[in-house]
């Protein structure tokens, strides 16, 4: 954002506008959408307060704040949400609007509608230094905040948007050479009038990416090799064709060697260029037909070619990629000048869709503007014999649609002309590209019948559009071939202008349509493009069951990406779509006008799960009152029911407000009962819920009353489906979290089979056995079976993995193993502290904590652990160094292990020397009871060497352990009064104790039941006695 | 004038009697407000023809009027969309109610004909929609007939060379849907099992049906506000 805003985008000439530039236009809505969406995305983020607020002169009145989380008040308005001053983190005083946080700011753009764009302006031309505002002054660096990142992560691609125009056309792309390659054999033949002999690759075989050569020369950025015949050069021509141009081949005189691949000439910008210098023939061939481009009528053709000096087109191109950057108008105007006579009208160049006949005078302009955003080679044969025919066809005009949306695409005339359009406002449409590649030849026969019947749709009444209507459901919806021909003929157009008529039979015709054909993401994006949600919700009103049915449905299949789940939700579609799921599931004898009302509810079910993966709409679908009804749901006995219920409450699961509702609603009875049904997906939501829910303990506990856990065991077996195999050890790790669950595992023999799928299953489903074995090693019995059945070597051999959610989960299950001496002795041979010892290394603080953890039962219970630690090289420095961490559970963990490591003497002094006592001693000031406990006793056993009992009380560490004995914790207690004993061995450290009145403390301590801390507490007491009395004496004699 | 409606209401009720037994979906008190609505359309009809039953103008005049069905679907001179103007086929809806072919409709007939208007089963409708497209009363609903009743469902594309090759192509469209025994017609079990297999053929030749809305407002007009005689 802050790079791009200060280089990239266009300022007007007075320097305090944003200049009308497309470009800016393109920067300013890719902020806008991400801005938009920001909530959404990253919701912890976006609620971090500005450290100035943006603040700009708004167009926005109080009235548009229709949102709840806003409070009008006249004309003012302010967010409910403040921060801890009270002041609001939102405030409206027209025409000021003042905003601290991203929430709000998404809030905002999606409350401002149509004004959106002018908001953003508003803002941007304000603030010019964004990013100044948020972080102030000093910018945090990438890898500390997360917010920073988010941001330089927009930064980045808005300065791909920038400089899109610059590389986008400089480069050749293996479509733009095969395009080419195409065009070039169409100019083959053995006429006299042909222009070259024969074009071939010198390979068939296709890569993914479309290059065709070996993929070590990809790496050179080479696409393809071909071999050109031409009619007057000798001998063939071998070319190269790379991203950065064209070039001919060493091979030509077949002399291999060392320089095998060398180029042998200069670079040109295309294939077209290249044989252009090389063969007269084939120039004086290609001029003729540029004279052909003089004929077609059009004022705007130069409009789009930049000033390019053109004495240089034509010749050859320095190998530098930038300074082709206009190849495309350099093309045209290349071909525009170069006009010697003779004319032949053989060879008509013009657009490549034009070879399918289907452009008219108008959409030509059009593609003139298209044509400047795509780097395509754009010469091809447009005269063929069905072509005039079909143009006729194309010519068929739609304007007299009614309730006619007037996009783009309906302005254009209904043929094959609305091939190319729409991929550039799509943003999530990745395989657009490569489609547009296949294009060109060999459309199927469905495509033209299928052009035919939405030409009849355009203009039919209601009973002719029926009858069409049925028989475009004849042909095979679920493929592609026939989807995409649906679109590219502007049928979704009329189909969505369908749903707005009052014929009931229309809307059900072409709903039955859409449901089907938005099983493809590129249809659905183009429905949801067209406007297409906002009816199919608003159709939800209709008192018609089938109609309401079938417009749910295809909400649920349209809403499968983020931009169209928030469509259906701003425009109501939510508290509709709850509505419908209002029925009674399970009536005895169900009248036939029930059964309708199931079916609706299930549609409406289905919708709600695909709108279920956004976090507002979950709140949204709760607010709605969802949750009781999608509980009643549970009881259904219909498995296409229960799918997509069950389906939305696991997603919905990921809020806690959910989980209180699935637990007090009594849904754990039904899902528990549904994890014995015989359909897996069905038992793999229910797991997946379970797995959500049981983090709390009622739930767990419910589970068990339940009788979940034996069919969860049970799941297990099922271990060929991996998602089910996922969510049913998921539901069984958190279910082991209670031990009287971990007991009825055990009796289940659950263990056995987990530990029997720690080998060859996929990182999700290890994450989950992995956690489940950790959690059930708090029963010891369980440490043995886990290594009579063979999973300690499994587990060591997983410490080596990268996956952190996983090594969190292993550290912890192989810490858990140590505990048992037999376990340790395994570990142990197979070098399993080694390992836990270099994850200490990996950033994840939460691994570095669980290995620390799991560390310390392995020193304790390994023999020999001292020499095993000192044969770490550099091991005992690392940990000392680990105490710098920020994080708290790491510093415990370590403290931890560093009491460990301290009873070895000689390891003491190593760390001594590594000044593991100046960095304890600043430890002592933390508040954190945990924390507070480990430190003491890694002081405690820090003190047994040398001077490091007087060390830490230079250092200071003294005074604020004796406060620790005033914390809750009693196991801090204990540890400090040990530490607090081992202090008090040296004089200015009682001295020090005593005035900060830890005799009183240590009197209590003594009256514990705790009998270690009573013999410390004793003993540091009497140590400061010996020491008054000494001094007594001392003084006194 | 008091005498006679007192015994025109005897009558009445005898007839609704007789009748209720004999048609479906209404009961007693239904069949009375039918008659009694039959026999006020009756009288603001012209004296003479009153004996024979409805006419013809009557008729298309009550489908226009209470249950919104028209068909002057080309006079108003494309200032509405064209899938607006709906266009019912009056005179074969007339002859589908018009059981004896007198060219009037009797009581019995009205009572009758409603009966699957307002409360028709799917199998009733179909019967129905196919007697009424069934336009020769030959059993079939030939290639000609649906280019009859389809002649104006498309618009005419003046460039075209056949303007109506639109709309031959949709009949044949809608013959190779519905032509399962490929006899090149439809017969009564083609279309059954058509509109069986997609209900939305039902009126594929022609709105001869009322719509949900219709039927409500008939229906409380015709039962609920007569209750009070």
């Amino acid at each position: 954002m802050g790079e791009t805003l200060s280089k990239a985008i266009q300022w007007s000439s007075d320097g305090d506008k944003l200049e009308d530039s497309p470009l800016n236009n393109d920067i300013l809505t890719e902020i806008l959408i991400y801005t938009e969406d920001f909530e959404d995305r990253y919701p912890k983020e976006a609620r971090i307060r500005f450290r100035e607020p943006l603040q700009w002169e708004t167009t926005l009145e109080a009235a548009d704040f229709t949102s709840d989380i806003y409070d009008t008040r006249g004309e003012a308005a302010v967010s409910l949400e403040s921060d801890d001053k009270g002041s609001p983190l939102l405030q409206l005083s027209p025409p000021d609007i003042t905003v601290h946080s991203f929430y709000h700011l998404s809030n905002l753009l999606q409350l401002s509608k149509d004004k959106k764009m002018k908001e953003i302006r508003a803002c941007l031309e304000v603030n010019r230094e964004p990013i100044k505002k948020i972080f102030g002054p000093i910018s945090p660096t990438i890898h500390e905040d997360k917010l920073f990142n988010i941001l330089h992560q927009l930064d980045e691609k808005l300065l791909s948007i920038a400089v899109r125009p610059i590389t986008g056309e400089g480069r050749l792309s293996p479509a733009a050479v095969n395009t080419e390659v195409d065009l070039l054999k169409r100019f083959c033949g053995t006429g006299e009038k042909r222009v070259l002999k024969s074009v071939s690759y010198t390979s068939d075989y296709v890569f993914s990416n479309g290059c065709r050569s070996p993929p070590w020369r990809q790496m050179d950025g080479e696409i393809c090799s071909l071999i050109i015949e031409t009619c007057d050069t000798e001998p063939t021509l071998f070319i190269t064709c790379s991203t950065s141009g064209v070039f001919f081949d060493e091979r030509i005189h077949g002399e291999g060697g060392v320089n095998y691949y060398m180029r042998k000439s200069e670079l040109y910008k295309d294939i077209i260029t290249l044989l252009k210098n090389m063969s007269p023939h084939f120039a004086a061939a290609a001029n003729e037909q540029d004279s052909a481009i003089q004929d077609v009528p059009s004022a705007k053709k130069i409009v789009h070619v930049e000033t390019v000096d053109v004495g240089e087109t034509g010749q050859t191109l320095k190998s530098n990629g930038h300074e082709e950057k206009n190849v495309p108008e350099k093309v045209r105007q290349q071909l525009a000048r170069n006009k010697p006579g003779g004319r032949k009208k053989k060879l008509e160049p013009s657009l490549k869709w034009k070879n399918l006949g289907l452009t008219s005078s108008y959409d030509e302009a059009e593609e003139k503007s298209r044509r400047s955003r795509e780097s395509k080679k754009i010469l091809e044969n447009g005269t063929k014999s069905p072509v005039s025919e079909l143009k006729k066809k194309a010519n068929f005009s739609g304007s007299s649609l009614p309730g006619s949306q007037s996009s783009q695409k309906i302005k254009s005339p209904g043929g094959a002309g609305d091939f190319s359009e729409s991929s550039s406002e799509d943003e999530e449409d990745e395989e657009q590209p490569e489609r547009r590649a296949e294009i060109p030849t060999d459309l199927p026969p469905e495509y033209w019948q299928i052009q035919k019947l939405v030409k009849y749709l355009k203009g039919a009444n209601q009973t002719a559009t029926v009858i069409v209507l049925c028989a475009l459901r004849d042909f095979n919806l679920v493929q592609e071939t026939c989807q995409l021909a649906i679109r590219d003929v502007g049928g979704l157009e009329v189909l969505i202008n369908l749903l707005d008529t009052d014929d009931i039979r229309c809307k059900i015709g072409s709903l039955k349509i859409l449901k089907e054909i938005s099983c493809n993401s590129q249809i659905r994006q183009t429905i949801a493009d067209l406007g297409g949600l906002q009816t199919m919700v608003s159709i939800l009103d209709s008192p018609d069951k089938e109609l309401k049915g079938l417009a749910a449905e295809t909400i649920a299949n349209v809403a499968k990406f983020r931009r169209a789940r928030r469509t259906v939700r701003q425009h109501g579609g939510i508290k509709r779509l709850v509505e419908l799921l209002d029925c009674v599931p399970n009536g005895v004898s169900m009248s036939a006008e029930q059964e309708r009302d199931v079916e609706v509810a299930r549609c409406g079910a289905l919708a709600l799960w695909s709108c279920s993966k956004s976090t507002r709409n979950k709140e949204s679908i709760r607010r709605a009152g969802g949750i009781p009804l999608l509980a009643r749901l549970l009881k259904s006995s219909q498995k296409n029911m229960l799918i997509p219920v069950v389906g939305t409450l696991q997603e919905c699961a990921s809020e806690k407000s959910y989980r209180i509702a699935i637990q007090t609603e009594g849904m754990i009875e039904d899902l528990v009962k549904n994890l014995s049904c015989d359909n897996q997906e069905l038992q793999m939501h229910c797991a997946s819920a379970i797995f959500k829910c049981a983090e709390d303990k009622h739930t767990r506990d419910l589970v068990r009353q339940y009788e979940g856990l034996k069919p969860l065991v049970m799941l297990l077996n099922e271990a060929e489906n991996k998602q089910l195999l996922a969510a049913t050890t998921g539901a069984i790790w958190k279910c082991a979290i209670s031990l009287e669950n971990v007991a009825k595992f055990q009796e289940y023999k659950a263990l056995e089979i987990l530990v029997g799928l720690l080998k060859d299953q996929p990182e999700e489903v290890l994450v989950n056995v992995v956690g489940a074995l950790g959690e059930c090693s708090q029963i010891s019995d369980n440490l043995a079976t886990i290594r009579k059945s063979g999973g300690i070597q499994p587990l060591v051999s997983l410490l080596t993995g990268t996956n952190q959610a996983l090594l969190g989960n292993v550290t912890k299950a192989v810490g858990a193993c140590a505990t048992d001496p037999e376990n340790m002795a395994i570990i142990d041979r197979l070098d399993g502290v080694r390992l836990l010892w270099s994850l200490l290394k990996n950033p994840n603080p939460e691994v570095q904590a669980s290995a620390a953890w799991a560390i310390c039962p392995c020193i304790e219970n390994t023999k020999d652990a001292g020499e095993m630690v000192r044969s770490f090289v550099g091991g005992l420095e690392l940990i000392v160094n680990l105490l710098k961490s920020q994080n708290k559970d790491v510093l415990a963990s370590v403290c931890a292990a560093i009491a460990k490591i301290a009873k070895d003497v000689e390891n003491l002094a190593v760390i001594t020397d590594h000044g593991v006592v100046p960095m304890l001693a600043n430890l002592t000031n933390t508040g954190d009871d945990k924390l507070r406990r480990y430190l003491a006793e890694a002081i405690a056993c820090c003190c047994k060497w040398g001077s490091n009992c007087a060390s830490f009380g230079e250092a200071g560490a003294v005074a604020p352990l004796v406060h620790y004995l005033r914390s809750k914790d009693p196991s801090v207690h204990q540890a400090t009064a040990r530490a607090l004993f081992e202090l008090s061995k040296d004089p200015n450290n009682c001295i020090t104790m005593h005035e900060n009145g830890v005799v009183k403390l240590l009197l209590i301590m003594i009256g514990s039941t705790d009998e270690i801390l009573q013999e410390a507490a004793a003993s540091c007491v009497a140590n400061i006695r010996r020491l008054a009395l000494a001094n007594d004496k001392a003084k006194y004699g | 004038m008091l005498k006679m409606s007192a015994m025109n209401r005897k009558f009445i009720q005898n007839l609704a009697e007789t009748l209720c037994k004999q048609v479906k979906h209404f009961d007693k008190r239904e069949t009375e407000c039918l008659i009694r609505l039959f026999s006020g359309l009756l009288g603001e009809q012209a004296e003479r023809r009153a004996a024979h039953g409805l006419d013809r103008v009557r008729f298309r005049h009550i489908l226009h009027n209470t249950f919104g069905m028209t068909d002057d679907m080309m006079m108003d001179n494309g200032t509405s969309p064209i899938w607006m103007r709906t266009r019912i086929i009056i005179m074969p809806v007339f002859r589908a109610f018009d059981k004896d072919n007198d060219t009037y409709i009797s009581v019995r007939e009205w009572v009758e004909g409603l009966s699957v208007f307002l409360r028709g089963t799917l199998d009733e409708k179909i019967k129905f929609c196919f007697d009424v497209y069934n336009l020769h009363g030959d059993g079939y609903i030939s290639r000609e007939e649906m280019l009859q009743m389809l002649k104006d469902s498309l618009i005419r594309q003046p460039t075209e060379e056949d303007p109506d090759e639109g709309i031959k192509d949709i009949v044949e469209i809608a013959l190779k849907k519905m032509d399962y025994d490929h006899d090149g017609k439809v017969s009564y079990s083609d279309f059954e099992k058509t509109v069986k297999d997609e209900n939305l053929l039902l009126e594929a030749f022609g709105n001869c049906l009322p719509d949900a809305k219709s039927i409500l407002a008939f229906e409380q007009h015709a039962f609920q506000e007569q209750h009070g005689h």
